[in-house]
């Protein structure tokens, strides 16, 4: 394949992992949720995002050109392919954790979108302008519900610092752009990641402001995934995910 | 088979959504129109929601209803292309909608309310109490928020601005 194209299907996959696992992690709440709105909201966001993650796959698909379909990335490929940001990985933990790691993304993805709508693929500009609408509920809910449980009880309020202690090492890393991000061919085309920092920043600060929300400072920020460097969590992801077109390859409905 | 454009459009827009059956892809702004290539015909539609599971019931619909046409080769293509927005709900889906018990958008996507935090009204499509408050912003389809009407007591779905 051509290099500058063999990029941008890279970069592609990139997007679409970050929006399948999350996608697919949200996925095990479903029939598990808290209380019975918050399982169907959960379940929206999932489905939304595996929406996202489909149309992505099926641009890869032509991009490669070579016969694959949108599910061949999904349910094929080995842990060191995924390029997905670790944060969309983490389990799902107490609602808190879902939460915070939800409005995390959010406050990431609902930027992200908002410059590709310029991106120059036609593409990539057309998935960004129907999914950016998705995203804007997502961000709005999670705000929501940050807010409620931040300035909430005293347990909820504690149990969401905690969630937010344990994840606020993996927020940045969608911000720092990867080798792929960098290439000069995708100029244009891919988003500057670092670009939307500050205003991903802004929000996130001004929303745990409002939950009465301490950000802690970060240690050792973790990154790696968008290189293929996972935590442990993925490999159980994809046993659960790819495990029928392991055990029955080609398998189909 | 002889080529009808007119009786391919009429076989179309008789196809109904899976989700809300009282409204055809039509009224609903999922009917895109079709090109012809050769003696294939493409119908063109595009999602409301990118993850709608409708749209493959959709796809084997139209294709069952233009083989009752008697039109065999046809293919349903996908786009994403002028986005899909409630605006596109023509003035006949938005009376079914409430008919049906569906209430429909109330703004036009157009003024960007939609995306603040102002609280809106949705009249009940019961009673048409303006005395309703929103349950959750995620209703039993995706393109779907769940509502209470305070008066008749009644809960209901609203379909939300896009």
């Amino acid at each position: 394949m051509d290099k500058n194209k063999n990029i941008l299907l890279q970069y592609v996959l990139q997007l679409a992992d970050n929006a399948m696992i999350l996608g697919q992690r949200l996925g095990e709440l479903c029939g598990h949720g808290p209380i019975l709105e918050q399982d169907i909201a959960i379940t929206n966001i999932s489905l939304d995002l595996i929406g996202e993650a489909r149309v992505l796959y099926s641009y890869a698909a032509e991009i490669e050109g070579n016969g694959k379909t949108e599910d061949d990335y999904p349910y094929k490929r080995d842990i060191l392919d995924w390029k997905n940001i670790l944060l969309v990985e983490q389990p799902n933990g107490h609602f808190g954790h879902t939460i915070v790691r939800q409005f995390m993304f959010d406050c990431y993805h609902y930027y992200h979108l908002t410059e590709m709508r310029n991106s120059s693929d036609i593409r990539l500009a057309e998935i960004a302008k129907k999914t950016i609408k998705e995203a804007t509920y997502h961000l709005k809910y999670s705000s929501e519900w940050m807010i409620r449980l931040g300035d909430g009880t005293e347990e909820s309020h504690a149990k969401m610092q905690e969630a937010l202690s344990d994840l606020i090492r993996f927020f940045d890393e969608a911000f720092i752009p990867s080798k792929i991000e960098k290439e000069e061919s995708l100029k244009g085309i891919a988003v500057d990641c670092e670009r939307i920092r500050n205003r991903a920043w802004e929000k996130f600060r001004s929303v745990c402001e409002e939950a009465t929300l301490k950000i802690p400072e970060v240690e050792y920020p973790q990154e790696g995934g968008k290189n293929g460097l996972h935590s442990e969590q993925l490999g159980f992801i994809l046993a659960d995910l790819q495990f029928l077109q392991r055990a029955y390859p080609n398998s189909n409905w | 088979m002889v080529i009808d454009k007119l009786h391919i459009e009429d076989t179309l827009k008789q196809v109904t959504d899976p989700e809300i059956p009282v409204l055809t892809i039509q009224d609903l702004g999922i009917y895109q129109g079709f090109d012809l290539e050769g003696d294939k015909i493409i119908v063109k539609i595009t999602p409301t929601y990118t993850g709608c599971p409708a749209m493959d019931m959709i796809s084997v619909n139209v294709k069952s209803a233009m083989q009752e046409a008697g039109y065999t080769n046809v293919e349903v293509k996908l786009i994403l292309s002028p986005t899909w927005t409630t605006d596109m709900i023509s003035k006949d889906g938005l009376r079914k909608l409430k008919e049906y018990g569906i209430a429909p958008p109330v703004e036009k996507t157009t003024d960007k309310s939609y995306l603040s935090d102002e609280p809106k009204i949705v009249p009940c499509p019961q009673c048409e109490s303006k005395n309703t408050e929103m349950i959750s912003h995620f209703g039993s389809t995706a393109c779907k928020a769940l509502y209470k009407c305070l008066d008749c007591k009644e809960p209901f779905d609203y379909f939300k601005c896009y």
